[in-house]
């Protein structure tokens, strides 16, 4: 019990161990779609967090459990999901350390709960055999019991706790059902000795081989360690230990070439016989809802067509649902900035919070309820298990160019943001085909890029229906989220025939049944997501902010300098000057608006976007567009803030007739034409489907590859791709007449 | 053994079966059960598709196959998995009307 358990020397300060008990740590261990997140949702409610183990990108969700009333809450580790403990994927290790309590900061767990799913006993059953070698104790939670019986599987859980050894719970997470006896044999184990090692043996000769190389250990280890040392592809680093193994695998191939498949089968044989005597299944024929769903879902004339639908429906959604959240936010924005315009003195701190801080950061902020809308549906795929079935229908095609099945939901996370997409490569265990991956990732539109296509959409293609129902403007959406799958696909093709040629990679995909959606679990996966997007606008949008507006106030213009150098109270005359002679109008802040463009051109930004104009002139771009291309290579979504402060929408009152959008729509050339026409819209959006513009992908896939080069190489060749692309969109759109 | 997998026995074509040591998971036809012999395949797929499930005597089945002819998708041990012909071919099977 929490109350009574001495701190071992490994975690906490022994000051902090005398007067408070080290809470109690469970791990969560389980196979994916066994039901654990939902578990671990319901044991922890919503406090939890998400970081990262150190040194890699494998998610470390830990939660609290107040796993007894009054005591010290139980911390409790979520486990990235696993079929095995024994593999080389890295999930795999990071369980394994946290298991065996490698992981620094975190002790080794107390207890270890196995999440089994009683429809899919066996193959479940199989880590658990594993989790039962670590000698640590162990409960079995079992889920999906009323699920099981509807498919009239009779589990005798008397029978099959006695056989494994371990205390099992029935569980059912989604009606709290079975929680507290579940901590009440959390509690119980943890007091107790660990759980029996399980009870299968290898074959004579092998089990003999096991005992020598256990005896040889000089820390004396134990059989778990030697099993993995014999049967796996993880050889120790002391050099005669390799050389004994290596022996050992000598002599059992001798005798048996398949001499590695021997725990596996082990394994299975103690399994079966257990579930043999515990789990009765009568004879009904009947299909399963699942498999009747998947008479039609991955048909194969309907299959295709349906994911197809799918997809048009959820960017359709987006599209209609979060107008009116967003109008709310950006009137809202626009009611903060005019407040805080009138309400300060003019000057360079009102300017600053009105046209840095409050118009660029609104202007991300507005696209919050399509983020959220789009990870809640991404959510409800992936917990449905259509999100495998999609991988399903797209393999074959995924294999022409040379990628995994498994790319497919890497890829498709990548459309909410590339870097959990690239952090879920992890799961293809090819080097080449997870580089492969990673490097066509940002190809897929995610959700940084929504603000400027919604933005680009509403200024020049709105309201605008075909067919009476299907408006334009998701249709251009598609269109772009269409191009980059495209590109993507042609880059895959091209990537694994020359740097990155490797044969095809094998597929091995679980086709989980379906799942009515757990609404804990995506409303977790949506506020946690949209906690990140709101934590960067934060901080990095923010900072952003304030460094592009003041990019584009300084220096500031000849006119205001020859005023400074003529008066000793320079500043204050000059901004007293100013407002005075336009009482009126709050507009006239230093560097911004409309009639003061002239600083803007003057300023250091101004300066930047002119140097670059020639470049991008080709592209339909002008130099203010060119001023927010370059900070949108720090993140995409800064794009519309900079075109907020560009414009200097913060700073009207009257928000809601001259929003950015308005203001954009009115953006004059210096000869007086429209600096947008939806021609140049539309080659905007191209741009930004393909390049390279965010910081933090770049950073991640530096952390993921180990080196700068293949950042690099992202970065220039997306970028490259992406100019020709804007060129031919531009340049062929002037070609068939239009501007 | 427990099977979580029951059976029909399901007409085959009236051809003569082929060898057993010659029919692979991949040449199996649409809903016709058969029991793993063996796993041939070597390295990573091979042991991750073991501890799966698929390994000598567990009983398997042809489900689908995906609409360009591959993925396959088998049931084994009561669940659905997805796997290439490329992999399947690896894994000789018997045909049982168990």
């Amino acid at each position: 019990m929490s109350s009574t358990l001495e701190s071992p020397a490994l975690a906490s300060p022994p000051s902090a161990a005398s007067t408070v008990a080290r809470p109690l740590v469970i791990a969560l261990a389980g196979n994916p779609n066994a039901g654990k997140t939902t578990l671990f949702n319901a044991l922890t409610g919503l406090r939890q967090k998400v970081a990262n183990y150190p040194g890699v990108t494998v998610e470390r969700k830990e939660g609290t459990w107040s796993i007894k009333h009054g005591a010290t809450p139980a911390r409790l580790i979520d486990l990235p999901g696993l079929y095995s403990l024994d593999a080389a994927s890295i999930d795999e290790q990071i369980a394994r350390d946290v298991v065996t309590g490698r992981i620094p900061n975190l002790p080794a767990p107390d207890v270890i709960v196995a999440v089994v799913d009683a429809t899919n006993l066996e193959r479940n059953l199989y880590l658990v055999t594993q989790l039962l070698e670590y000698g640590r104790p162990l409960v079995i939670a079992l889920t999906m019991v009323d699920l099981a019986r509807k498919r009239d599987l009779e589990i005798d859980e008397q029978r099959l706790s006695e056989a494994l050894g371990v205390t099992i719970v029935p569980v059912t997470s989604a009606q709290r059902l079975g929680l507290d006896a579940l901590a009440a044999a959390v509690l119980k184990a943890a007091e107790s000795e660990a759980a029996s090692a399980g009870g299968w043996c290898l074959s004579e000769l092998a089990e003999r081989e096991i005992a020598t190389l256990i005896g040889k250990d000089v820390d004396s280890l134990s059989r778990h360690r030697a099993l993995r040392d014999l049967y796996t592809d993880e050889l120790p680093e002391n050099e005669w230990r390799r050389d004994a193994i290596r022996l050992a695998r000598e002599r059992l191939a001798q005798s048996n070439p398949d001499w590695w498949q021997e725990p596996v089968l082990a394994r299975y044989d103690w399994i079966e016989k257990i579930t043999s005597k515990s789990v009765k299944s009568s004879l009904s024929q009947s299909l399963t809802t699942t498999e009747r769903i998947d008479r039609i879902l991955t048909h194969r004339f309907f299959g295709p067509l349906i994911l197809i639908a799918v997809l048009l429906l959820v960017f359709q959604t987006i599209f209609s649902w979060a107008n009116l959240p967003m109008d709310l936010i950006d009137k809202g924005f626009g009611r903060l900035g005019g407040a805080v315009g009138s309400l300060m003195s003019p000057g360079l701190l009102r300017d600053l919070l009105v046209d840095g801080v409050i118009a660029g950061v609104g202007g991300v902020l507005v696209f919050l309820p399509q983020i959220l809308l789009l990870f809640f549906f991404i959510s409800i795929l992936e917990d449905t298990g259509y999100m495998a079935r999609a991988a399903f229908l797209m393999d074959r095609l995924m294999r022409s160019v040379g990628l995994h099945g498994k790319a497919f939901m890497p890829l498709m996370s990548s459309f909410a943001c590339a870097i959990p997409g690239i952090m879920a490569t992890r799961t293809i265990e090819n080097p080449k085909d997870r580089l492969a991956t990673i490097m066509i990732a940002p190809f897929m539109s995610c959700s940084a890029r929504l603000p400027v296509y919604t933005l680009m959409i509403a200024a020049f293609f709105p309201g605008r229906k075909l067919f009476g129902f299907l408006s334009v403007g998701a249709l251009l959406i598609m269109a772009m989220y269409l191009l980059g799958i495209i590109v993507a696909i042609g880059v895959a093709w091209v990537l694994k025939r020359t740097i990155l040629k490797a044969p095809t990679p094998p597929l091995v995909l679980e086709l989980p049944p379906y799942r009515v959606p757990n609404v804990l679990t995506i409303l977790q996966m949506m506020f946690s997501r949209a906690w990140l997007f709101l934590k960067r606008a934060g901080t990095v949008i923010l900072a952003i902010s304030i460094i592009l507006w003041a990019l584009a106030t300084f220096p500031r213009s000849p006119q205001t300098k020859t005023a400074n150098s003529e008066t000793t109270v320079a500043q204050t005359t000059d901004d007293g000057g100013e407002t005075e002679s336009s009482e009126a109008e709050v507009k006239t802040a230093p560097g911004f608006a409309g009639q003061s463009s002239e600083h803007l051109s003057q300023s250091f930004a101004g300066r930047a976007g002119h140097l670059i104009e020639p470049i991008i002139k080709p592209l339909g771009f002008d130099w203010k567009m060119g001023v927010a291309l370059i900070s949108s290579f720090a993140a995409r979504e800064t794009m519309v803030s900079t075109l907020s402060i560009i414009y200097n929408v913060g700073h009207d009152k009257d928000s809601s007739s001259n929003s950015l959008i308005n203001a954009v729509r009115e953006a004059k050339k210096p000869d007086g034409t429209p600096a947008w026409t939806p021609l140049v819209a539309l080659s905007m959006m191209v741009f930004f489907v393909l390049a390279m513009q965010c910081m933090s992908t770049v950073a991640i896939v530096r952390r993921e590859t180990n080196s700068w080069r293949w950042p690099l190489f992202m970065i220039a060749y997306m970028t490259v791709l992406a100019y020709i692309a804007s060129f031919i969109t531009y340049q062929g759109g002037r070609l068939l007449g239009f501007s | 053994m427990a099977t979580l997998e029951n059976t029909l026995a399901i007409p085959r074509a009236s051809l003569e079966p082929l060898p057993a040591s010659d029919l692979s998971l991949a040449g199996l036809s649409l809903g016709a059960q058969a029991r793993v012999i063996a796993v041939k395949g070597q390295g990573a797929i091979a042991r991750r598709l073991m501890e799966m499930g698929v390994v000598p005597g567990a009983p398997v089945r042809v489900i689908k196959r995906a609409p360009l002819g591959d993925p396959i998708e088998v049931r084994v041990r009561g669940y659905h998995l997805a796997l290439r012909r490329t992999e399947a071919q690896t894994i000789s099977v018997t045909a049982s009307d168990e």
